[in-house]
């Protein structure tokens, strides 16, 4: 056999060029591949549409119209009513539980096999990600448009303006927090169900947030823990769009929300590299 | 005669016919080697096989070829593109099937396809006239619209080696292709694959711990412990190993004896009726032992040939049975991919 002396390639230069970064990145193809994915597994099991409406009959209805009695308009810091005040952290609380629950997905790709697929395509990694995250904050803007139908039912009538910056709020929230929710996902060697993510990340979250009631008066390592939290920001931005109030700036809010979808797409991207 | 000595050995060994390059390839998991300095080279247009038990590094270099696990040294050229610096170019001429399902189950066959499609940039307006031609060629059509769940083991691995081929791969990577699967679809398989090599061109590598099936190959690796222990035909390998056994039955054990030792100059072992020969190439040797037997008048009742076989080379180069260590372990495989139909 004659083989020819192979000499190494040369390694490719290192581009750490951000802009040349995100062109080689960033395939709207692929982005879309992996979204329409994801949204035709969604339609097939569109039971999952229903957690939109329990979750707003639980929280708003009944257990928010049972405590508004006892919960005065002071201490919520504006002329509203408690369901009112609840109204945008029960839309959060739908888009984390749709959010995560959409992430989650990749723990069975990868446990069905599915996973190599997708990372044996010529595909570039960084657009893998994306289209996940969008893949299911599309899903969770879904259930949380249902819930937003429920406003006129405790006196809460939103202007259309404010509808479509509630939405664009919304997307962003749940964009955040499904990728979050892979970055979890692709850090879990097993998979333990979706109970689990639910106990130790979305009811903590939602409780941290100020959903349900003001962290003002809240203990001090409450308040801490409430800074990292980035449904908190998402559900005071929302507050600042149907409510006209919040405990940060609406500017700040959005801007952690943000650098925290930056932050958590990068923190998946080596997970979707080479073993 | 089996078929395969009929077939011409492979293509010349040039370089630039070489579609995979593997040089000094080694990969480690911690104190654990699993490939430990192995080079060779899959040709342009033959069927290239990788044989050996389970844990081998079958299926370890496999990951390393498709980009999917990163070596600790050595290198790997497929179609001349680096898999360390240019992975995407090395991606795309690659057309995978891996010995797990990796479908998504949750979609149609025409669904998956169309997936495929889209992360491997078929052109858009091919994409229909393909998925329908390799869902045709692998007896799919009629089922295309159903959900993968619902699909037995056989359809599976034919639409999975379908969707590899949708990008039309230079290479085919077939990891375990029939593991699990019933004799019938087995050999269904290997007809796909034969034809896809003649009418596509189709470069194939594949793994196998099945031994009759690495007789399918134009070239065998034979890998152990990490290490390729020798590569070949399987016609070279087996004049590795040794001769042929022919059993004869005859009442007139005395003058066969004789016949064999004077004419042919073989020592046959006699047990009762049965004289026990070693031949080199046994399907030679018939023809010519009955004409002797005709003309020295010796009356021969039965004749039993047993051919070489690759388990009696890889038995002869390890002196461990390929067999023994596979049974429980298929069992468990099977196990996971039963379980990945839920």
């Amino acid at each position: 056999m004659t083989t020819q002396p192979v000499t190494p390639a040369p390694p490719k230069q290192l581009s750490i060029n951000p802009v040349r970064f995100m062109l080689r990145e960033i395939a709207l193809e692929t982005i879309y591949g992996i979204w329409l994915r994801d949204l035709k597994k969604f339609w097939r099991e569109r039971s999952r549409l229903w957690g939109g409406v329990a979750r707003p009959v639980l929280w708003l209805l009944i257990l928010g119209t049972s405590l508004r009695p006892a919960i005065s308009r002071e201490a919520l810091g504006g002329d509203i009513d408690y369901t009112q005040y609840i109204f945008p952290g029960v839309v959060g609380l739908t888009l984390v539980f749709a959010a995560l629950q959409s992430a989650t997905s990749i723990i069975w790709d990868r446990e069905f096999g599915f996973l190599k697929e997708v990372l044996a395509a010529p595909v570039p990694r960084l657009s893998i990600i994306i289209g996940k995250a969008l893949g299911g904050a599309t899903q969770a803007m879904l259930q949380g448009i249902i819930t937003l139908l429920f406003a006129p039912l405790i006196g809460l009538w939103i202007p259309l303006p404010q509808i479509i910056g509630l939405l664009a709020v919304m997307f962003l929230v749940a964009y955040a927090l499904t990728a979050l929710g892979v970055v979890i996902a692709s850090r879990m060697t097993s998979f333990e169900g979706f109970g689990t993510i639910s106990n130790f990340v979305v009811m903590p979250m939602y409780f941290l947030s100020g959903a349900i009631y003001p962290l003002n008066n809240a203990p001090h390592w409450i308040q801490a823990l409430a800074v990292v939290n980035p449904l908190g920001y998402g559900v005071d931005a929302m507050r600042h769009v149907t409510l006209g109030l919040g405990a940060y700036s609406f500017a700040f809010d959005i801007g952690f929300l943000l650098c925290f979808s930056v932050l958590m797409t990068a923190l998946a991207y080596p997970f979707f590299g080479r073993e | 005669m089996s078929l395969h000595e009929l077939k011409p050995s492979t293509a010349p060994a040039d370089a630039a016919s070489a579609i995979v390059q593997v040089e000094k390839l080694t990969r480690r998991f911690g104190d654990f080697t699993a490939v430990n300095d192995i080079s060779f080279e899959v040709h342009s247009h033959e069927i290239f096989g990788f044989l050996g038990p389970n844990g081998a590094g079958k299926s370890t270099t496999i990951k390393m070829i498709c980009t999917l696990l990163a070596p600790t040294a050595g290198r790997i050229l497929v179609d001349g593109h680096d898999v360390s610096h240019d992975a995407d170019a090395v991606r795309a001429a690659i057309g995978i099937v891996f010995q797990d399902n990796t479908l998504d189950s949750g979609l149609t066959a025409q669904e998956n396809m169309e997936f495929h499609c889209i992360m491997y940039h078929v052109p858009r307006a091919e994409r229909a006239r393909r998925i329908r031609d390799m869902l045709h060629l692998m007896d799919l059509t009629e089922v295309k619209d159903r959900i993968v769940k619902t699909f037995s083991g056989g359809m599976r691995r034919r639409l999975e080696i379908a969707r590899g081929l949708l990008h039309e791969p230079r290479l085919l990577i077939l990891d375990e292709p029939t593991v699990g699967l019933d004799p019938q679809t087995r050999s269904y398989i290997w007809q796909y694959v034969r034809q896809l090599r003649e009418q596509h061109n189709t470069t194939v590598f594949m793994t196998t711990h099945y031994m009759d099936e690495a007789e399918h190959c134009d070239r065998i690796a034979i890998i152990d412990r990490g290490e390729i222990i020798a590569l070949d035909t399987p016609t070279a390998l087996k004049r590795l190993v040794s001769e042929d056994q022919v059993e004869i039955t005859t009442q007139d054990t005395e003058h066969a004896r004789r016949m064999l030792e004077t004419t042919f100059d073989i020592k046959p072992t006699i047990h009762n009726n049965l004289l026990t020969l070693r031949v080199h190439e046994a399907n030679r040797f018939v023809p010519q032992l009955f004409n002797e037997a005709a003309r020295q008048g010796v009356n021969i009742e039965a004749l039993q040939v047993r051919q070489v076989s690759l388990e009696d080379v890889f038995i002869q180069l390890t002196g461990r049975n390929i067999r023994e260590e596979e049974g429980a372990k298929d069992e468990q495989r099977l196990n996971q991919r039963r379980r990945g139909r839920m």
